[in-house]
């Protein structure tokens, strides 16, 4: 599998998507400058991590959205590439376009941090296939601004689609049907709220995160 | 303000800006003239207590500074350990308790921000965050909007950088109504042969700023922070800096970057006192001098005047000195991270700082009289008198037992902080073993790719400080050490914080005096150095000051992290093995200050329990080697509360029940409660082994109940639910805070 994380100003979860990657699956990612206007070549994953890039002013996401490497990132989620955000990189997604919804603030207004039990919804994604039968994982929180937010309508239909991939069972910020994680429309695109990038050994308190990489490594 | 200084004499202007009539005097005698405005805003900030640490400097120097691990004790940014592997550990704990009071989310968010620099200042990359927190009482009408406006400012800060926050303490006491305290620490980590110091190496260099550009904010921050509060304490808000956390993450990778490169020859970073206190520390460490072109300084707003420049304490702001025609790889670093940076000066030959602004010589002073040579006092100071030991014959046992324990472990200060610390991200960086959420005495990280890992605790108990400064300051140590034991690190050393009220005042010098001494002596006994640390005094309000409160700030080592425990994993049909002596010890107890007894003696008039340093080291030792042998499940220090505090949370954390054994030596509450020093509880399948280890050893052991069931129990005293414990535990800081917004 060949991968690259994107660095934002502000990212701090980079490094951290980096080792979880290699120690899932000992592919070492290349790091990518959002001010780069291409990307590799030949990419199976590109990763846009957590942290607050541009300081999370003006709106989460909102200016990472608009940085020269993002041009590539979405012609190569055109193409079919796999594209995880995770928090930040999620919240970077919706300002793109790339998945529906937006991201609010936490409904009890505070940043929230903790593991929190998740529902696999859809076992038959690229993202959650290594998963097996297993229904369950565990992976912590740690955002602000993870309270996922769609109209009626588009919740309607990212579930009739099967695209509601990982909910919260119990939901720490009040995102709308507790949302966790959803895909686009295509099934290559994944947002996540919780942090696969720190829960990639058991001495983290969880190992799921690493089965997510694995699941891509396995449909690279 | 140049205008306006002109029209009042220099004399009185000094005395605005903090400085006392002798002093003044003494700036004549050094400079043989009468300062300018620019040169006695430089004086008065570098003579301020925040700075200069006139009036502790002679006692710290007792302290213990060096050992087999110091790689740099106190005087740099920040404190260097070996920690093996070619590798060292950099820390350091500092004060905003100031700022905090007055604005709770700047202050407590730039006091983070602020140790971070010290530490990535001198070539780590800053892996952890404590804070120790002190507040009024719960029933102060402040209290509250203190406490959510600085655990918001804290995560506000740590949680935007990307360096998790592992632990800390909170306490609550209506001595700190008028002055909370705010003490964060920072631990990083760097390659033991790229420190860097703030030093300037020899003159002709050039003196780079970077980071972002100079404002109006805090100036005289550093004076503010060296005076007491009065009615008008609200007023000083324009002294408090506003921080941004976004600029000290790209300045972060950008130093460190800039460090990589090996063109940095001395940096420091620009914090109280600002642009006056690096330029005046690096060029005087160095033998030096510097000469500074302040129309060259990025600035943020139009008109600022030289004296504005040198005062402000505008956050996220470095100064490094370069090697020679290194500038252009340096730019392209800032360039980069998107940074403002300019070559504002260079080192001389003087032994001067000359600063230019504007096409005139703005100030000219000698370096000497402003850093090493500034005012040092031995101020007196008196002993508070002894209080006398408390014979638990003498006090009274709970009314009713099952309420005595339930109120204990629901009072502010044992109850949990769930509330707090689940705003501070604790996982980012993806090394963290133990942080505030898991059930361990100390936050365990692991150092990034290898098996060993850093433990890191913050401690101190005031109402024993304030019982027995010299005892309370012994305690604040031994704890700590204990904390970094039972989970098995080795201890390394110390960054101390000591808050204080008025130095001025005999009693709280006395207080000072005597719990450094105490500190020193635990620090001598337990080979548990001070390596860094930060003085902030003046904590008082119209006359009342706050308990001392030393903050002991301590980092440990453990070799293999698969070898670190906590108490969350007791199980079913262990045994429950108290190591150390039980006198029963209420003396300045939770059990006395909660009013647990049916009636009793004063709260306030008692000794707090000794601290024996010797039993303290063996007890320790022999805990360390249980650990490693694999004997335990489970291990626990005891301190607030005493047995009855430490298996209740070991219980909660378990999720198992525990019964413990009454006992006929002492008097049962006196046992149950007592907060006899030097005491860990162990949670084993082999009590017969670990109990002939302490034998061996020559430590006083005994089976102090046993683990199994749902209850939290003992004998016929008392039996609580887990599920009631629990509820009462987790309840009282959320009922507490959303009380705030009815």
């Amino acid at each position: 599998m060949k991968c690259a994380v994107v660095v934002f100003p502000g990212s701090n979860c980079d490094r951290d998507c980096a080792v979880a990657i290699e120690r899932s699956t000992g592919e070492r990612p290349q790091m990518v400058w959002h001010g780069e206007s291409a990307l590799p070549d030949k990419l199976d994953l590109i990763v846009l991590p957590g942290g607050f890039s541009y300081g999370d002013y003006l709106r989460c996401g909102a200016m990472a959205a608009l940085s020269p490497v993002m041009a590539p990132v979405i012609e190569a989620a055109r193409r079919g590439v796999a594209v995880v955000g995770v928090c930040n990189g999620f919240q970077v997604l919706c300002e793109a376009g790339m998945l529906p919804g937006a991201l609010l603030r936490n409904a009890a207004l505070k940043y929230v941090c903790k593991p929190v039990a998740l529902r696999i919804e859809n076992g038959r994604t690229r993202f959650t296939a290594g998963f097996g039968e297993r229904r369950d994982a565990v992976m912590t929180v740690g955002n602000g601004e993870g309270n996922y937010f769609a109209d009626e309508d588009t919740l309607d239909r990212l579930e009739g689609d099967g695209r509601v991939v990982f909910r919260y069972l119990d939901n720490p910020n009040g995102s709308s049907r507790g949302v966790a994680g959803i895909v686009n429309d295509h099934g290559n695109v994944l947002g996540i709220m919780p942090h696969p990038d720190r829960a990639f050994e058991p001495e983290l308190g969880s190992a799921d995160g690493a089965i997510l990489f694995q699941s891509i490594a396995a449909s690279a | 303000m140049l205008a306006a200084a002109a029209s009042k004499s220099m004399a009185d202007l000094a005395r605005e800006y903090g400085l006392k009539a002798e002093e003044y005097a003494l700036i004549l005698t050094r400079l043989g003239r009468e300062p300018n405005a620019v040169e006695l805003g430089v004086f008065s900030v570098m003579w301020s207590e925040h700075c200069s640490y006139k009036s502790s400097r002679l006692h710290l120097k007792t302290l213990p500074t060096t050992g087999p691990r110091v790689i740099c004790g106190p005087g740099e940014n920040a404190g260097v350990v070996d920690i093996g592997d070619g590798q060292a550990c950099i820390f350091k704990m500092e004060s905003h308790n100031h700022p905090s009071f007055i604005e709770p989310y700047q202050g407590a968010s730039t006091g983070v921000g602020g140790i971070m620099r010290d530490v990535f200042t001198m070539g780590a990359r800053p892996v952890a965050l404590l804070n120790a927190l002190r507040f009024g009482s719960p029933e102060h009408p402040k209290t509250r909007r203190l406490v959510a406006g600085v655990v918001a400012g804290i995560g506000g800060y740590g949680n935007c950088v990307g360096v998790p926050t592992v632990g800390g303490e909170t306490n609550f006491d209506p001595g700190y109504d008028g002055n909370i305290l705010v003490n964060a620490m920072c631990v990083g980590v760097a390659d033991a042969d790229k420190i860097f110091y703030s030093a300037a190496p020899s003159a002709g260099l050039p003196v780079v700023y970077f980071g972002s550009k100079t404002g109006r904010d805090g100036i005289h921050g550093a004076t503010m922070a060296s005076a007491e509060f009065d009615e008008d304490s609200e007023d000083k808000r324009p002294t408090v800096q506003v921080g941004d956390p976004f600029a000290e993450k790209l300045l972060i990778e950008a130093t460190l970057e800039l460090m990589a490169t090996g063109a940095v020859a001395a940096i420091q970073d620009m914090g109280a006192a600002g642009l006056t206190s690096s330029s005046v520390e690096m060029a005087g460490k160095g033998g030096v001098g510097i000469e500074l072109n302040l129309d060259a300084v990025p600035q943020r707003e139009t008109g600022m005047s030289a004296y504005e420049m040198m005062l402000s304490e505008s956050q996220e702001r470095m100064l490094a000195i370069l090697k020679p025609g290194r500038e252009p790889e340096a730019y392209a670093i800032f360039e980069k991270w998107g940074l403002d940076a300019a070559v504002i000066g260079a080192t001389t030959d003087t032994g001067r700082i000359v600063l230019r602004h504007a096409g005139q010589t703005v100030c000219d002073l000698p370096l000497g009289p402003l850093s090493d040579d500034a005012p040092l006092y031995d101020r007196p100071w008196v002993e508070s008198p002894k209080r006398p030991r408390l014979d638990p014959a003498d006090v009274a046992p709970p009314a009713d037992w099952r309420e005595a324990v339930m109120k204990l472990m629901s009072c502010p200060d044992m109850a949990s902080k769930r509330w707090l610390w689940e705003q501070y991200d604790r996982h980012v960086m993806a090394d963290t073993l133990a942080d505030s959420a898991t059930a361990a005495d100390a936050g365990v990280v692991r150092v990034h790719g290898l098996r060993k890992a850093l433990a890191m605790t913050s401690d101190v108990t005031p109402r024993y400080v304030r019982a027995d400064a010299y005892e309370g300051g012994k305690q604040a140590v031994a704890e700590a050490w204990r904390n970094l034991t039972a989970v098995g690190a080795d201890p390394i050393a110390v960054t101390d914080n000591l808050n204080f009220g008025n130095p001025e005042r005999p009693e709280i010098m006395g207080q000072i005096v005597r719990a450094i001494a105490g500190m020193g002596e635990a620090c001598r006994a337990l080979d548990f150095p001070v390596v860094s640390g930060n003085v902030s005094l003046y904590n008082e309000t119209n006359g009342a000051a706050i308990p001392p409160t030393p903050t002991v700030g301590a980092v440990g080592l453990i070799p293999d992290y698969a070898q670190a425990i906590g108490y969350a994993k007791m199980r079913a049909g262990d045994t429950l093995v108290l190591i150390g002596e039980t006198h029963g010890e209420l003396g300045a107890s939770l059990y006395l200050r909660e009013g647990l007894g049916a009636d009793g003696p004063g709260r306030d008039a008692w000794a707090p329990p000794p601290v024996d340093l010797a039993a303290e080291k063996r007890h320790g030792d022999l805990v360390r080697t249980l650990i490693r042998e694999g004997r335990l499940h489970a291990v626990h220090d005891l301190s607030d509360g005493g047995l009855v505090g430490a298996a209740a949370e070991m219980a909660l954390a378990s999720g198992v029940g525990v019964e413990l054994r009454a006992t006929s030596l002492v008097h049962a509450h006196a046992y149950l409660f007592g907060e006899d020093q030097g005491r860990y509880l162990l949670a084993t399948p082999d009590p017969r082994g670990v109990l002939e280890r302490a034998r061996e050893a020559g430590v006083r052991a005994s089976e102090a109940g046993h683990v199994g069931g749902e209850a939290f129990a003992s004998a016929s005293l008392f039996v609580i639910a887990l599920a009631d414990l629990r509820q009462a535990h987790e309840g009282w800081m959320p009922a507490f805070m959303d009380a705030a917004a009815a």
